[in-house]
């Protein structure tokens, strides 16, 4: 037996996967329907301050070798958002899944203000999503790829919320490891490693277009597999803080390459495209066969040993 | 036809379905289970899903509710549209007779149903309903398959003077092996509190607003399911208590 227990920021999870924000998490049903099918912890749906519509169709692609997405981060307002949370936590706390909100917004004030009341929810864990524009820099650039900007959002929401708080950072950055150090000394528990890579594009070539109503959007899946657990290596060398390593991951061999780089759980997303939450069940066999294989009894044994 | 996400179909004929909407039937062919449905784009426009009417030639019936689907019934014989699919999980015929209750649009998902089943030599009644005669959608295509559906609008201007599922009390009373509903979600509630009651097996189709139609971003959630992906059709009682 391998012991598959994790702790992230002081929570406890039964399993290294966690569901990815964005897959499956828009109400309460279907995350604890993913709990349910052996999550070691749940992802909400981003949510800002205000509700948004997101973009028109075509939104989420499946352009072979992996997705694209231009959702828009459609969702219904924090307000909203903590009814959705509570009913989800009443379903996932019998369950001892964890749930974690994710929360983004387009200014610093926005930010602090959607964590402020996405607290009344009691989620286990609050993720800030700082892969969006920054209205207040210059061409909008996202906070994520600032080490500045990403650190001055994680501290300004640690002045509304002492719990575990993890950073969902961008492989897009320039230099990933001083993203992740400006947003550690700011006060972050954990860095969540990566969001989507990008933006891509893919036009079809008899409407002579772009298909994406947003022209641009988030690729995710299996083509970036090798980019995510690159940053979770560069970031796992360069603080010591838990790291969820997501990007691609769609077999124990992935999650296991996600820990070997330095990751102590690891999220799955885009997995659930044709399998659905079945995926935690067989992705959580195979990473406890191979690690039985290779002769790691803990999950703590494998963390970061890929850092020779 | 040619590699790329979507594929691409031209309109062939361009059929009026009174008030309700339209029924385009294109050159191309999409192997598809009855009840499944495809996600149509039209460049520039936006991209829905619709169920698909017919496999071979490709077939969808657009009902008029906005500015999407007023494009697509603006499409003329020769006009292109952009298909990805099928999708979803679609009926599955039980037992040799079948009772086919389809309200509004509803029709539209049934069709491909009520070809196959005939097509196994099963016997097949419709019922189909609509708020008044000009607003039924599909009759001529059960009327072509051989099937004489039986006919209710609310307001009495063609067949029965009520529900749908008040027109099908006569069908019920044989004792069907299998009902397959598709309609307004307060007409499949009944429909599927009706069956669970009379114990005869019964698979509902769902509708919802998607985006990815691929089991992916969870838009479109029915209690615990996703209509892309677990459904659009469901069992009754998976139905029943999915929507609480």
């Amino acid at each position: 037996m391998v012991a598959m227990m994790v702790d992230l920021c002081g929570v406890r999870l039964r399993n290294p996967l966690v569901l990815a924000s964005g897959i499956w998490g828009s109400c309460a049903g279907t995350l604890v329907r993913v709990g349910r099918a052996g999550a070691g912890a749940v992802t909400a749906k981003s949510c800002s301050l205000a509700p948004r519509a997101g973009h028109p169709n075509p939104t989420v692609l499946d352009w072979g070798g992996g997705l694209i997405n231009a959702v828009g981060l459609a969702n219904p307002g924090a307000e909203a958002q903590v009814e959705m949370l509570r009913a989800a936590r009443a379903g996932l706390e019998p369950l001892g899944v964890p749930l974690i909100a994710s929360v983004f917004g387009h200014s610093r004030a926005e930010f602090v203000e959607a964590a402020r009341r996405i607290t009344a929810a009691a989620p286990d864990l609050i993720e800030l999503n700082v892969s969006c524009p920054n209205v207040e820099a210059e061409f909008g650039r996202p906070f994520a790829l600032d080490p500045v900007a990403a650190a001055g959002v994680t501290e300004a929401v640690r002045g509304v919320y002492e719990g575990p708080l993890l950073v969902k950072l961008s492989p897009n950055a320039p230099d990933i490891a001083a993203v992740a150090r400006a947003v550690a000394a700011a006060g972050a528990s954990g860095i969540t490693a990566v969001n989507t890579l990008g933006p891509g594009m893919v036009i079809d070539v008899r409407a002579r277009r772009p298909i994406l109503s947003n022209r641009v959007g988030g690729v995710s899946g299996p083509a970036m597999l090798p980019v995510a657990v690159r940053c979770v290596y560069d970031i796992a060398a360069a603080v010591d803080l838990p790291i969820v390593g997501t990007g691609g991951v769609r077999s124990g061999e992935d999650a296991l390459q996600m820990i070997m780089a330095g990751a102590a759980a690891v999220g799955v997303g885009s997995a659930l495209y044709r399998e659905g939450p079945a995926v935690f069940g067989r992705i959580l066999n195979e990473l406890e066969t191979l690690m039985q294989q290779e002769g790691f009894d803990s999950l703590a044994a494998v963390r970061g040993c890929a850092h020779g | 036809m040619a590699e790329g996400i979507h594929r691409v179909v031209r309109v062939a004929e361009a059929r009026r379905e009174g008030r309700a909407g339209v029924t385009l039937i294109t050159d191309g062919a999409l192997p598809a289970e009855p009840g499944q449905f495809a996600m149509i784009w039209l460049p520039g426009v936006e991209e829905r899903p619709y169920t698909i009417v017919d496999d071979a030639p490709f077939t969808l019936t657009v009902a008029e509710v906005g500015p999407f689907s007023a494009a697509l019934t603006a499409l003329a014989p020769g006009d292109r549209l952009w298909v990805r699919g099928p999708y979803g999980h679609g009926f599955t015929l039980t037992g040799r007779r079948h009772l086919l209750i389809g309200g509004g649009s509803g029709a539209a998902s049934l069709a491909l149903l009520a070809r196959r089943a005939l097509a196994r030599g099963d016997d097949v009644t419709a019922v189909l309903g609509a708020r008044s005669a000009d607003l039924l959608m599909l009759p001529w295509l059960y009327d072509r398959l051989g099937i004489a559906p039986i006919l209710a609008t609310d307001d009495g201007s063609a067949g029965h003077h009520g529900t749908a599922l008040d027109a099908a009390a006569g069908a019920l009373a044989t004792s069907p092996d299998g009902i397959y509903a598709c309609g307004p979600e307060p007409m499949l509630r009944a429909v599927a509190e009706h069956a669970r009651d009379l114990g005869i097996p019964c698979q509902v189709s769902v509708e919802r607003v998607m985006r990815c139609g691929l089991g992916v971003c969870g838009q479109c959630h029915c209690g615990d399911r996703l209509v892309c992906a677990d459904g659009p059709v469901f069992g009754a009682g998976v139905y029943l208590e999915a929507v609480g």
